[in-house]
Formats: C-alpha cells, structure tokens, sequence
C-alpha cells in the first residue's frame, strides 16, 4: 500500500476540476430530448408512454404540433424515442439541465411556421402558489 | 457501566439510506440490537399496478439506485414468460454482460463502503476510481450511469458495436489487474485484516436457518447461486465458479465478493467472445394475457424475486417483490450480538444493505381513535404547522419569484 | 518586543497561519495519495470563516459555561506551549529548567478538554467519543512521555533549549534516539486522532465523537487548535529529534525548520492513509504491547550511553 500512495502522490490526480475543466460525456448518454416538430403526426403514443408524464403534445393548427417537456419530470429514458413511430424524437446528450428558476425547465419546442422566437424561457403562467408549497 | 442504548440511524454517518437499528451496550459491547426499516417506503408495488407494463419497467428500475438491472431483469423475465416472448440470443447475452458489469460496479462500491466504515479511505478511494471505468460502460452501452434501461419487453434496447466490445474487453484487463491489487491488499493489510476478521460470525447453520442470501451466505459456506441453480438469460452458456468461503464472518464476505469479481470478469470475456449475431428483441405485445409468474434472478447482494399476476390488460394486477437485503435482515442481528460498537458499522455493511429496496410495507403506529387524515389534509396541516413557527413558504416563493424577476 | 513576539511572530498570528497552511499540506497530500485533487491552498481559512459566520448551538442539558470554555482551553493551552520550544535556533522565547515537562503538560490538557467537552455535551455520541479518547489517552501518553524524555535523558537537561543546545553540540548522538522518534509519531497519531487512532471521533461509528454538539465558532476553535496542536506537537518532535540546522543563520534555519515540520506532516498524512481504524482494544494493545517496551528500551539505552558519556 506505501508503495502504491507515494506513487500516486507524484502522479497527475484522476479527478477533474469540474466546472472548470468540462466533463466528457459518453456519446451514448440519454439527455435532453429533442423534437422536430415537422415529422410529428401527433398520435400521442410519446405521451401515452411516458414513465414521468413529462411530455405533452398540442394540436396547435393544421398538422402543426408543439411539444412541451418538463425537464424536471422527465426521468431521461428515452422511451418516448422508442415509441415515436414518426422519429420525430430523439435523444442529445445534453446533461447539465439544472435551472435555478424552475419556469425555465418548461421547455417548449415551436412548431415550424409559428413566430420565430427563441426555443429558451417560455412566457408561462405564474402556477398557483399552493402547489409549489 | 451500566447498559446503555444508542441510536445507529435512522440518520448516521454509517448508514447510506435510513434505517434505524437500537443498539444496547454493555460498555463497548453490543448486548442487543433492536433494528426497524419503513423509513424508506415508496409504494413501488402498488404504483406498478397503475401503471402500464412499459411505464412499470422505469419504475421497478429505481427499486434500487445500485442493483437497478437486477431488478428489472427480474420483472421483465416475468413478464416474458407469461407473454411467451423468446428473447433472441444476442438480447440475452447483452442483458447478461450488463447484469455482470453491474455486479462489478456494485462489488467495487462495496468494497470502498465496506473500507470507508473501518477508516481506509484510500482504500475507498481507489475502488470508486476503478468503478468508474464500468460506469462509463454502463453510461455508454445503455445511456446511464445507473438506470441504465437496457431491457424492455422481448430484448434489450441497445446494441453493442465492435469498438465497444474492445473498448470493454480492455478495460476488464485493467480491471483484473487492479482486482488482483485489492485481493493483495486484503490478505496483506494488517490493520484491515485486523478489523475485518473474527467479526460478524455467521455459522452455516445459522446462515440457512436464517434465510441468508448471495455473498452473505456464500461466505458461510453456503454453496448457493441462481446463475448456477437455475439459470437464466445467458448463464446456461458461460462456465464460471461460484465463489465460497468458510471464514463465516465479515473478512470471508470480502472474500467472496472479490472472488466473484473475478469470476465476472471472465464471465465477460465468455460473453463478448461468442456474442451471437441477430436482432437484439422481438416486438412485445402492449396487453399481457392473464396468468402468474415468478421469476428469480442472482443480484449482487443474493437472490432477488418478483412475483407477477397479469389479467389480460396493459397494466399488472399485482406486482410483489422480495429484494436480497429482507433475506439477509435477519442474519444481521445474529451477526451483530457480542460484537463491538466499533464494528456494528462494518457488520451491517457487510451484507450490503439497500433498504429502500426492502421497504415494501410500513406499519402505521397510531395511538386509539386518532383519525385518518387525507392527503390534502396532511399537507394543509404541514403548511400551517410551519406556518406556525413563522415560516410560511407560499410567502418564500412570492419572495423568491420577485426576486428572480428583478435579476432577469 | 515581547508582545510582537507572542501576538505575531513566532507567536499566535504565525501559529494560526501555519496551522492553517499544514492543514491544507495534509488535505492536499491526502487528496494526491488517493489519487484526488483536493482542496485549493485557501480551503482550511475558507472553513474557518464558513464555521465562525454559522450558527452556534448549544445543547439545552449541556453544561453551558464549560461548553463554550473548552475550545478557549484547548486553544491557549496549546499556544502557550509553543513559547517554550526552540524553533529554528537553540533558544526559545521562554525557558526554564523542566519546562519539558510542562510542555508535555501543556500539550496533554487539549485531550483532556475533549474529554470534557463530550462529557458535558451530554449527547449518547459526544459521552462515547469522550470515554474513549481518555481510555486512549491513557494507552498513548506513557509511550509518549517516555520516547520524550528519552533525549533529555540522554542531554542531562530538562529544558527544551538546553536539550538543543546539547544536541547541536553533538549531532550524532541525536540518532540514537530514532526509535524514541517512531514511538513518538506514532503516538502523536493517537494525540491527534488521526487514523489509525481516530477512535474517538470514529465518523461511522459516534458521528464525531466529542465534537458531535459542536457547531459555529465553538467548533472553528477547536478544529483550530488541533490544526495548531500539529504544528506545536510537530515543533516539539522536531527540537527534541531533529535537533540539526539550529546554528545556521536565521533565514535559512527557519526553511529548515518548514522542512522539518512539513516531513512530520507528511508522515502523519502517509500513515494515515495506508492504514485502517483500529479498534479501541486493539488500539491499547498495540500501545501496551509494542510502543510502550520500544519506548522503554529506549530510556535504558539512553541510561546506559550516557553512563558511558559521563564515566
Ligand atoms: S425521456 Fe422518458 S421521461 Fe423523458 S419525456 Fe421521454 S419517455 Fe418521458
Ligand atoms: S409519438 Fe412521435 S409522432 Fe407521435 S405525437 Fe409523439 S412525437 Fe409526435
């Protein structure tokens, strides 16, 4: 054991200084999922799925779906990429998803031709006070 | 001195997950032990029952934060068999390879638990250096350091490519080598052997009396494994020994888990080399038709089993689980009697608890004719207790919002 | 000048810098060892300061005046005897014949404070913690005495600076006393409650042991006064071991005397790292059995040299 500390004591440590240095991800972690609304159907099966009720799809127009996750319900899974018969999900491996505001983990992904505006914050209601009790 | 008892949980340093175990002293000297788990109850069983069998399998995953594919292996082997679903080849031997890198993750948190609570941190240091590389296995092959959510019904969900499999064959290689160190280590370490011998004593009878389990009972001589007795998925193809020991106290179960991680790693090696070809699931039906199934499985810490009734739909009537630590339960006061408080930690680590995968039921003490409350009754009354003693968080989060506004 | 001296240099503001310094050379090695980064160098103060701007809590059965006294205690018992320790030449600040002993003295009441400390805290943890680091204090301190005295013995001087001065006269005799210097770190371990000795604040076992009660800037003091207890202990192994470099001019012995007190911490941070917690019986034992007859060799080698010496 002597042997074995003093050799690691001049070696370089096998930790990082994470947030500092970035952390490498594996290619195939699940992440953050990601919605093209132009493939989706809006069949539900996503929805239907879901262990964590995190998704919800809306018929906002004509074939024209809006997909709405809630980052801090969903469990990262990847079921609903499984089950979307249309791959209009898929999984990034995006992971650093903590919000100190949690209105921002609400995150909302247009559908194509509604107004350009940035994927971020969604404006939402205020949600009522007793349920954040 | 006179006896006296003291706390060992429900919060402590020792403990990873609450747990309360009364322990009464004579001087240093353990005279008895009064344990309680309930702390950790989630209803796990009940919420499968409403919940489909797909939405279920993330749920059973998280029975346990270490041993998550065990658990869930066990339920889908249940749920196949009542389905007749054949798991193509491939399917079954990545489930296994999974199930073995996961048996090495949680042995080598083991043993930095199990060298953390007799004060070797280097130890613990090192072992959890050397898991990570199967937890970035893990994270690569099945998308998650921990639930990994390989399996789903009729297979598993991801496939394994040729640079993975010698990315993975490498790593085992180092693994061993550091393995070899450890059982090194164990066997030379006077102040470690020192602390683990001669404690925690289980006899063989005892231990089959008792109901022990995996490494627990492994350790006393009880020549016991699924994978052997009654294999499933792809343990009927690899040849492998199951690790025994006889020391029948705390140093014989390190014994026996790194064995058996020796034996993991070749177990691996079988695995990847005559990795069939072919699909890795077949397409499971959404309703499962009506009947009972029982399916056990060899987790790291000893025989996991659920138990599944279906009734024709998509969701299961009932689901009942017995995870590895509620055999092991009762062994541990048996191991504990006689024994210092100093060594009280190490003896219950050492049949590796996880008590939020025991917990299935808890017992409501409640003195005569206090009435049941709601749900909602429950929370109106936390909120106007804090209330009370001048904290009231509906003003935290009006607080919190203004503020938050003000910096955007 | 003798204020400047106690309140800065080489007095408390330089004992408290230094403790913090160590503190942070012990984390760090550690941290390497076991192949960690560890803390950044400011790690030790930031505690400090974190601790003083928390809350304190005193329990409600707690005798309250020696609660709050004790971490005072142990903090100037400790300081105060490192005035009477030569450092990087052969004279201390203060010196008298036998004031060996009372460092030694000195240097034992931090222990008992604990004791006090869990006693009084009145908690099930804090009372373990406490019996136990008497039940050690017991075991280590004979050791510990004797390896000590050992070189006085060997010097004919009870005055820490009298020994050095001995010593510097006759710098080979000094590694007589190498086994008395084993037996001496070893114990300073069981002084410290470092692992393998950390018994009585056992984390996994009593939580902290005589501390559990302790929060805020009741702790801070008494984490610092064992951070400066290591410096001060170290400062006494070092004068009464390693008595060399004492002639060189300030500057340059005051480097030496860095080296000298970052190598007992480097043995401290070493040992602690190769090596599991033992258990109290096996603690006493040990200390009985093995550090006690060393250490008592030792004493009649010395006698014997130094009838030689003198004859
Ligand atoms: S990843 Fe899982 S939890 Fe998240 S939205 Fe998809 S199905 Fe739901
Ligand atoms: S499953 Fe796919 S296509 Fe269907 S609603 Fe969900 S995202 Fe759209």
């Amino acid at each position: 054991m002597l042997g074995e500390v003093l050799a690691h004591l001049c070696a370089k440590p096998n930790t990082i200084k994470y947030p500092f240095e970035p952390a490498v991800v594996e290619a195939g972690l699940r992440g953050k999922i990601k919605f093209v609304a132009e493939k989706c159907i809006g069949c539900k099966i996503c929805v239907k799925d879901c262990p964590a009720d995190a998704i919800t799809i809306t018929k906002i127009g004509d074939k024209r779906f809006e997909c709405v996750f809630d980052l801090d319900k969903c469990i990262y899974c990847a079921q609903c990429v499984d089950s979307c018969p249309k791959k209009a999900l898929s999984v990034t491996n995006e992971f650093e998803l903590a919000q100190l505001d949690k209105h921002k983990l609400r995150f909302v992904f247009h559908a194509p031709d509604a107004p350009p505006t940035p994927p971020a914050p969604a404006a939402q209601p205020e949600p009522p006070v007793a349920k954040t009790a | 001195m006179s006896k006296i008892t003291i706390p060992l949980g429900p919060q402590h340093p020792a403990l990873k997950e609450p747990a309360s175990f009364k322990i009464t002293l004579n001087g240093e000297e353990i005279y008895s032990m009064d344990m309680r788990l309930g702390y950790n109850h989630r209803g796990i069983e009940k919420a499968c029952e409403e919940r489909t069998y797909i939405q279920g399998l993330y749920l059973i995953e998280r029975i346990c934060g270490i041993c998550s594919h065990s658990h869930s292996t066990a339920y889908i082997q249940a749920l196949e068999e009542l389905a007749g679903l054949q798991v193509p080849k491939r399917g079954l031997y990545i489930r296994t390879l999974i199930a073995e890198l996961e048996r090495i993750h949680s042995h080598l948190l083991w043993l930095g638990v199990a060298a953390h609570e007799v004060g070797f941190d280097t130890l613990l240091m090192y072992a959890w250096r050397d898991r990570e590389l199967v937890m970035d296995h893990l994270a690569e092959i099945g998308g998650n350091r921990v639930n990994y959510a390989v399996n789903t019904l009729g297979g598993v969900r991801r496939d394994l490519t040729p640079a993975e499999i010698a990315h993975i064959l490498k790593d085992v290689d180092t693994l061993e080598e550091r393995t070899k160190y450890y059982a090194q280590v164990a066997t030379e370490e006077s102040t470690l052997i020192a602390r683990l011998s001669k404690i925690g004593y289980l006899s063989k009878t005892d231990a089959e009396l008792l109901g022990a389990v995996g490494p627990t009972a492994r350790a006393c001589s009880v020549d016991r494994d699924i994978r052997r007795d009654d294999p499933y998925a792809a343990y009927g193809d690899v040849q492998f020994k199951v690790c025994v020991d006889d020391h029948c106290d705390v140093y014989g179960r390190v014994l026996v888990r790194v064995g058996e991680l020796m034996e993991s790693y070749s177990i691996i090696r079988q695995l990847l080399k005559n990795l069939p070809d072919g699909p890795i699931a077949v397409k499971a039906p959404r309703r499962i038709p009506a009947g009972e199934a029982i399916s056990r499985y060899e987790a790291p810490r000893g025989e996991d089993c659920h138990y599944v009734k279906a009734n024709g739909t998509d969701k299961p009537e009932r689901v009942k689980i017995r995870a590895p630590t509620l055999a092991n339960w009762r062994a541990v006061r048996k191991m504990i009697e006689g024994n210092y408080l100093a060594d009280a930690p190490i003896i219950i680590a050492a049949i590796d608890p996880c008590f939020s995968c025991t917990d299935r039921a808890i017992e409501l003490v409640r003195p005569a004719g206090a009435a049941t409350l709601t749900w909602g009754a429950l929370r109106q009354h936390g909120i106007d207790w804090y209330r009370k003693q001048g904290l009231d968080f509906a003003d935290l989060n009006k607080k919190l919002a203004t503020q938050l506004g003000r910096v955007k | 000048m003798a204020l400047f001296n106690i309140f800065i240099f080489p007095g408390i503001l330089f004992l408290v810098v230094a403790g913090l310094w160590f503190e942070f050379v012990d984390r760090r090695m550690y941290a390497r060892m076991q192949h960690r980064q560890g803390p950044p160098w400011f790690q030790p103060l930031a505690d400090f300061i974190k601790l003083i701007a928390k809350e304190t809590i005193i329990p409600e059965n707690a005798n309250r005046r020696l609660f709050v006294s004790m971490p005072v205690v142990a903090l100037t018992a400790t300081i105060s005897a490192f005035f009477y320790i030569p450092l990087w030449s052969t004279h201390a600040l203060y010196s008298f014949q036998g004031d060996s002993i009372v460092v030694m003295y000195l240097l034992t009441l931090p222990t008992l404070t604990f004791f006090l400390a869990g006693w009084y805290s009145t908690s099930l943890y804090s009372t373990i913690g406490a019996v136990r680091s008497l039940t050690q204090f017991f075991a280590y301190e004979i050791p510990l005495f004797m390896a000590v005295l050992a070189p006085a013995m060997l010097a004919n001087d009870w005055s820490l600076a009298g020994i050095a001065t001995y010593f510097t006269a006759h710098p080979l005799l000094a590694l007589l006393n190498v086994p008395a210097l084993g037996v001496a770190l070893v114990t300073l371990l069981g002084k410290l409650e470092r692992v393998p000795f950390d018994i009585p604040e056992a984390e996994t076992e009593v939580v902290a042991g005589a501390f559990t009660e302790y929060t805020g800037r009741h702790l801070a003091l008494f984490r610092l006064a064992i951070d400066i207890e290591v410096i001060v202990a170290g400062s006494l192994l070092v004068a009464m071991f390693l008595p060399f470099g004492l002639a060189l001019p300030a500057w340059l012995g005051f480097l030496v005397y860095l080296l000298k007190i970052t190598f007992v911490v480097a043995v401290i941070a070493i040992l602690r790292s190769i090596m599991a917690r033992l258990r109290i019986e096996q603690m006493v034992n040990f200390c009985w059995k093995i550090l006690a007859p060393v250490a008592l060799a030792q004493l009649l080698l010395n006698l014997v040299v130094k009838g030689f010496l003198h004859s």
